[in-house]
């Protein structure tokens, strides 16, 4: 895993529940992964067409595409837990010992 | 393309369906979305398509959101009605937004969303093909997909809103479970409320009836009650409006020959040119002699006529009419008649209808025979039967047309079938042929039971067939109870006192 491996993450436009879902997003990246991810943010208004390949249906959706299909979670993404199952870094997890930040 | 409907002005868009027109008076209201519900299998996705594909030659583009199929599942099963939607979707007049479930390994729905992604998929699309019709198939599918939330009813809320917004008019289909209950699974109708279309593919007798019913247009106006529809290659959902002409055509005072100088005489100068004559004899009557000498009338006349055969095949029809002296290869030859031989079995009533007055509309014939009326009756049900031949009749007569159909009475003397109760008080002209059994031998009789609008004769008379057709002779005297089927003597005494009962010496 030499390259940086890219998280999609579409959002609809400027509003609470979109910035909501960068927000924890970035600081999940950061404070929990040690720079394999780099995150490209989708708005759906302006690139429909990205929405459409990937077959979008709610906003905000955050998709990881591995070799064995796409995973996806649909939400504002503040289910810490959920998002690190998704980022496969569990592991990082359980080493930092940092169990007790889950809501 | 559009027309104004109900008082409040409403406009309706014309969807294209054939039919359709006739019984939501001008089509769907524009601008608005319409839910089209039904179960399994009841032709929603074919509906939501067909709503596309009739906009495009009129230049209005259409986008299709599939919940369910896959485009290219679509594609696929259009092709077996006879449509090309990849071609159109090259030409931009079409285009897909997919929604059809992924096959992704893993989809967590967590907290809060919208359904922000799809809204701007519709309206890309929507702006890319410049679209004024947009379909989508099936709304229940996203409860599915993203769970039954109020998050997801509040979004749907906010679907509808954005199509209205976006200016197009919309097919939203929904599944339902049963085909008389709720309108649709998860209560999907309060967010289309408006205007619900129902269809139905009930098994009725054994037999599958499909109906169309529109259940409400809101501000305007619409028939009520369910209508058969039929699938036809290359045209798709062909809707059958049952009352769909009004009884106003002329009726006319020109009289036609039946074919049979005496039967012209019993009925006071032959059929009028644009009446509706029944038939009505057991097996071996005579009910076929009469078609083809009413067809060979018209042909001689000169008038263009068209046979629907459903008992016999066309070499045995040609052998009868060669027996009775009429050549039906010359005169189809000639382009003056055309002969349809079908099985009954090979389709529905409903594909039976379309065919018949696609030949009608087709051929323009002067007259129009069918024999039988009874061989339809069997591949279907009552309901289906009587809506047949309202329609059948209703048909030919807008068309000024004299339309002759035979029924065959189960009974051998006497006796009525099912046929003459649902088409008796739709035909101008009933003749009644019936064996008559008399010392021993059988003999046939024949009446004018009924001639609208004329004296008729109203005797029973014998008649015989031979190498030059029907000879209608003398009438039975001294004989009661031949239609009831119990032919009995009557004395001469018993007869000249009836007779002075009635005044009719």
């Amino acid at each position: 895993m030499s390259s940086k491996e890219e998280l999609r993450l579409f959002i609809t436009g400027r509003t609470n529940r979109s910035q909501e879902a960068v927000h924890n997003l970035r600081s999940i990246i950061t404070s929990r992964t040690s720079g394999e991810f780099d995150l490209s943010v989708i708005d759906v208004l302006e690139n429909p067409e990205q929405a459409e390949a990937e077959r979008i249906l709610a906003t905000p959706t955050l998709v990881r595409t591995t070799e064995h299909g796409a995973i996806r979670i649909i939400g504002d993404l503040s289910n810490t837990k959920e998002v690190l199952k998704l980022l496969g870094v569990r592991e990082l997890q359980d080493e930092t010992g940092e169990g007790g930040n889950d809501e | 393309m559009t027309s104004e409907g109900g008082a409040a002005g409403l406009k309706k868009v014309d969807i294209g369906f054939e039919g359709f027109n006739i019984i939501s008076y001008g089509g769907i209201p524009k601008n608005r979305a319409t839910l089209v519900t039904g179960t399994a299998g009841s032709a929603k996705t074919l509906f939501a398509v067909q709503f596309l594909v009739e906009g495009i030659p009129k230049g209005e583009h259409g986008v299709f959101v599939t919940f369910e199929e896959t485009p290219n599942d679509i594609r696929e099963n259009m092709r077996s009605i006879g449509w090309d939607i990849a071609g159109w979707e090259a030409e931009g007049t079409l285009t897909f937004v997919d929604a059809s479930p992924t096959t992704d390994q893993e989809t967590v729905i967590s907290s809060d969303f919208d359904l922000g992604g799809l809204l701007a998929r519709i309206e890309h699309a929507v702006r890319k093909v410049g679209a004024t019709r947009v379909s989508i198939d099936a709304l229940g599918a996203i409860f599915t997909a993203l769970g039954n939330s109020t998050v997801v009813r509040g979004e749907l809320l906010r679907l509808v809103s954005t199509l209205k917004s976006l200016e197009v008019t919309s097919i939203v289909t929904a599944e339902r479970d049963e085909e008389y209950g709720a309108v649709a699974r998860f209560g999907v109708e309060e967010f289309v409320a408006d205007n619900v279309i129902i269809l139905r593919n009930a098994l009725e007798d054994e037999k599958r009836r499909r109906t169309i019913e529109i259940l409400k247009f809101r501000g305007t106006s619409h028939q009520k009650g369910e209508f058969p529809f039929s699938i036809v290659p290359n045209r798709g959902i062909v809707v059958i409006p049952l009352s769909g002409l009004e009884l106003k055509q002329a009726s006319s005072n020109v009289r036609i020959s039946s074919g049979n100088t005496e039967i012209d005489a019993m009925c006071g100068g032959g059929f009028y040119r644009d009446s509706i004559i029944l038939i009505s004899g057991a097996t071996g009557t005579g009910k076929t002699l009469l078609t083809t000498e009413f067809m060979a009338g018209g042909a001689q006349n000169g008038e263009k006529c068209l046979l629907f055969a459903f008992e016999e095949s066309r070499e045995q029809l040609v052998r009868n009419a060669t027996g009775w002296g009429v050549d039906y290869d010359k005169w189809e030859k000639d382009g003056k008649l055309k002969l349809v031989c079908a099985y009954p079995e090979v389709t529905s009533l409903e594909d039976h209808l379309i065919a018949i007055k696609d030949a009608i509309d087709e051929f323009k014939p002067k007259r129009v025979a069918i024999d039988s009326l009874s061989a339809l009756e069997r591949i279907s049900t009552q309901k289906g039967f009587r809506e047949f031949i309202i329609s059948v009749t209703s048909f030919i007569k807008h068309r000024e047309t004299a339309g002759l159909f035979t029924s065959t009475t189960p009974t051998l003397t006497g006796g009525a079938s099912v046929t003459e109760t649902h088409i008796s008080t739709l035909t101008d002209s009933i003749i009644l042929l019936r064996y008559v059994e008399m010392y021993g031998e059988m003999r046939r009789g024949l009446t004018i039971l009924k001639m609208r609008g004329s004296m008729h004769e109203k005797d029973i008379r014998e008649f015989t067939i031979d190498g030059n057709g029907m000879h209608v002779g003398k009438p039975f005297k001294n004989v009661g109870g031949i239609l009831s089927g119990n032919p009995q003597h009557v004395s001469g005494l018993e007869e000249e006192r009836l007779r002075g009962m009635f005044g009719d010496g």
